[in-house]
């Protein structure tokens, strides 16, 4: 190592971070299927923690209806419901985490908004939930409505739809509020429990899994007011319209079997079925597989792996979890719900 | 031509446009990839969600910010929250910094003990661990406001902060103020002329009427010049919350505590360095002089370790500025946190972190520019 030249170790640093920069340039594959099906699972953008939704169960399983979105897609590509890696994103850092390839897709209690869609260079999914933002309350307070909550101190967590939601309901209402926020979902929730603030916001689902984890659910009443609509939906990329067709029709695909009565348990005896949509949703005749780059059995293996809609739905958040959500605007709609699934055709 | 480039300075300038060039092409090369590949993704970039109206709300802040504010006074509404908060701990920091590095080293065991144990318990542990300690306790251990503990008459703790009587503010009451700091300069300046007269002549004159009246004279002709009403204003139980008064939020309470506390620390061990850096010659003089042992402090030692002790306090102040960030972890509407939020209303991270960087290299750069200014001044001057 005597007599480097000087200029030929400045010539020979630069080429080499030239070209590790070239290429270290995201590669943005137009085909997220390849790259899943070569990597051999998916990567899902989820919450940390919330209870019924995303969280890590007593062996460290990550279980809850976010996480069964990922399994559908993951069933639908690899026919194994378990091939997920989940990552934990954070509200804050969640679209940049798509946006830079950490993950396949997001799903993630996600609200679909216009600004989201039309700005951050992605698409939503389906809606897999309809939801709307609520205000929980400790039940000792006496509060019947939201607009009783004027002088309040709010706890809002930051970089989410809340924290605009809850501006746009009180000031036409005149309602003068203050608001703590949260980078921590932790720090949040502890926050209301200890009373540093009066009132705590967010979707109705996630209220309930709030009052969920309190130490004494009695003790908290969410208010009857929606103040705003949170359509939650799945996101991905918006280069590649294959991967959002996948993430699409996989979840659809769970909405039409609760429309068919199809269920994890009975799917099997639904193969010898007459009906020509079941056949053709299932994969006994036509090629709607094909069409999205897989397997025949693709919807076979959704409601095999995952269930239908129903099943979901009660597994995770129903009345019998401690969630306790009943199906409101999540209803089929021949039952008077929002849910509806396009033709398999 | 081969003459040229083996002679050696045109050699050593060429090397240097060259490493000029490298860096701006790779800083150029960076910028066209950022902004190329956010097109192709169709993320929107520019600076012009900042006039966009913000819709959330800040507080506190201290200047008047209300939701229907753009984005740009948002985030200049977290600039001083953050700077508020830093300054103070700075003062603080310094203050109990020096007063327990001077303990480490004073005769008295028990106090050098507890000085030590201070400063180990808190600089051997990370700052952001305290802060969410110092929170939780404020939150926890404290009654909830509608229980709240009344210190004194009008005086409420609780865990949402103390709430004390207020006085109503009005622009006369700072002509006043502004009239009292007025006289603090004048004070000093006639004290100044006074024991150079006494130097200079070396006749003794009672000073101390003479630097009273200038304190206090401009303060007394203002207030009589603009009246300024006193109406208290107190605080009141709400149905929610006390309302009026003044309010310390424990947010705020928490940052403070935990930035000043381990600020001190750091500062008491340079402030330690710094006096033992003086000879023991200095301090064998002082006694030979008759000074007491505060006084030989204050006149002749803390002087001259100044010199030893800025250069790294520089550093401590730095540090304690960007540790400011820890506070969004316990919700004090920093700079960091008003830029979380915009961020992801907005969706523009690049831009959004980038005025974090600008804003805090900026601040930071002030602070050095300040401290090598004060540090050149009392620098030991060759003659």
């Amino acid at each position: 190592m005597k007599n480097i030249k000087p200029f030929r170790l400045v010539a020979g640093l630069g080429v080499a971070l030239g070209l590790g920069l070239l290429a270290s340039a995201p590669a943005q594959a137009q085909a997220t299927l390849d790259a899943v099906k070569k990597r051999g699972k998916v990567l899902c953008g989820v919450s940390p923690v919330a209870a019924g939704f995303s969280f890590a169960d007593d062996k460290g399983v990550r279980r809850g209806f976010d996480q069964d979105v990922c399994r559908a897609v993951s069933a639908a590509v690899f026919g194994d419901p378990d091939k997920v890696e989940s990552v934990p994103l954070s509200t804050n850092v969640r679209f940049q985490g798509l946006q830079s390839g950490e993950v396949d897709l997001l799903s993630r209690q996600t609200t679909w908004t216009f600004s989201r869609d039309n700005s951050l260079g992605l698409d939503f999914g389906p809606i897999v939930f309809y939801d709307g933002q609520g205000i929980m309350v400790p039940a000792k307070l006496n509060v019947k409505s939201a607009g009783e909550l004027g002088s309040a101190v709010v706890c809002v967590l930051p970089g989410t739809t809340t924290q605009q939601n809850l501006e746009d309901y009180f000031r036409p209402r005149n309602i003068k509020y203050e608001a703590v926020v949260f980078e921590n979902s932790d720090e949040w929730r502890n926050a209301y429990f200890t009373g540093r603030c009066d009132a705590i916001t967010t979707d109705r689902s996630d209220l309930a899994s709030v009052r969920a984890v309190a130490p004494n659910p009695k003790d908290h009443v969410i208010l009857p007011e929606t103040i705003s609509k949170e359509p939650l939906a799945p996101v991905v990329r918006q280069n590649d319209a294959n991967w959002r067709d996948i993430v699409t029709w996989s979840f659809f695909a769970m909405v039409a079997a609760e429309e068919l009565k199809i269920t994890r348990a009975n799917v099997d005896t639904f193969l010898t079925s007459k009906d020509p949509e079941v056949q053709r949703l299932l994969g006994v005749s036509g090629d709607l597989g094909k069409m999205l780059g897989l397997d025949a059995k693709w919807a076979y293996n959704v409601i095999k792996g995952v269930g239908n809609y129903a099943e979901m739905f009660d597994r995770n958040v129903g009345p019998d979890t401690p969630i306790g959500l009943t199906r409101g605007p999540n209803k089929l709609w021949t039952e008077g719900g929002l849910l509806y699934s396009p033709p398999f055709r | 031509m081969t003459r040229l480039f083996y002679d050696l300075r045109v050699r050593a300038i060429l090397y240097q446009v060259l490493a000029v060039a490298f860096v701006a092409s790779v800083a150029w090369y960076l910028a066209a990839n950022v902004s190329q590949k956010l097109a192709e993704q169709n993320i929107v970039t520019g600076f012009g969600f900042l006039s966009r109206e913000a819709g959330f709300v800040i507080s506190p802040s201290f200047i008047d910010y209300k939701p229907t504010d753009s984005f740009a006074r948002a985030l200049l509404t977290g600039i001083l929250n953050t700077i508020f908060v830093s300054a103070l701990a700075v003062v603080f920091a310094t203050i109990l910094g020096l007063i327990v590095g001077v303990a480490r080293l004073s005769g008295n065991p028990l106090l050098r003990a507890l000085a030590f144990v201070y400063v180990e318990a808190l600089r051997n542990v990370p700052l952001l661990l305290y802060l969410f300690l110092w929170y939780g306790l404020i939150v926890n251990l404290l009654p909830p406001v509608r229980e709240a503990i009344e210190l004194m008459p009008h005086v409420f703790v609780s865990n949402s902060g103390v709430t004390i009587p207020a006085m109503n503010w009005t622009p006369s009451h700072t002509k006043v103020l502004l009239a009292l700091m007025a006289g603090v300069v004048l004070a000093m300046t006639v004290r100044r002329r006074m024991v150079a007269q006494r130097v200079s002549t070396g006749v003794e004159r009672r000073m101390w009427p003479w630097v009273l009246l200038a304190l206090l004279g401009p303060a007394l002709v203002a207030l009589l010049l603009f009246r300024p009403e006193i109406t208290i204003e107190y605080p009141e139980k709400g149905r929610f919350r006390l309302a009026g008064g003044a309010h310390l939020k424990p947010e705020f309470t928490a940052l403070l505590l935990g930035l000043t506390l381990s600020a001190s620390a750091g500062i008491a061990e340079t402030v330690r360095s710094g006096i033992l850096s003086v000879g023991r010659g200095q301090w064998d003089a002082t006694k030979s002089l008759g000074l007491d042992r505060g006084m030989a402090l204050r006149l002749v030692v803390l002087p001259q370790a100044l010199r030893v002790i800025i250069p790294p306090l520089t550093s401590a102040y730095l540090s304690l500025f960007k540790n400011s960030s820890l506070a969004t972890a316990i919700g004090y509407p920093d700079l960091v946190l008003v830029t979380n939020t915009t961020m992801n209303q907005t969706g523009q991270a690049v831009e959004g972190i980038a005025i974090m960087m600008l804003v805090y290299l900026s601040i930071s750069i002030t602070i050095s520019l300040f401290m090598n200014w004060y540090n050149a001044r009392v620098a030991l001057k060759e003659r």
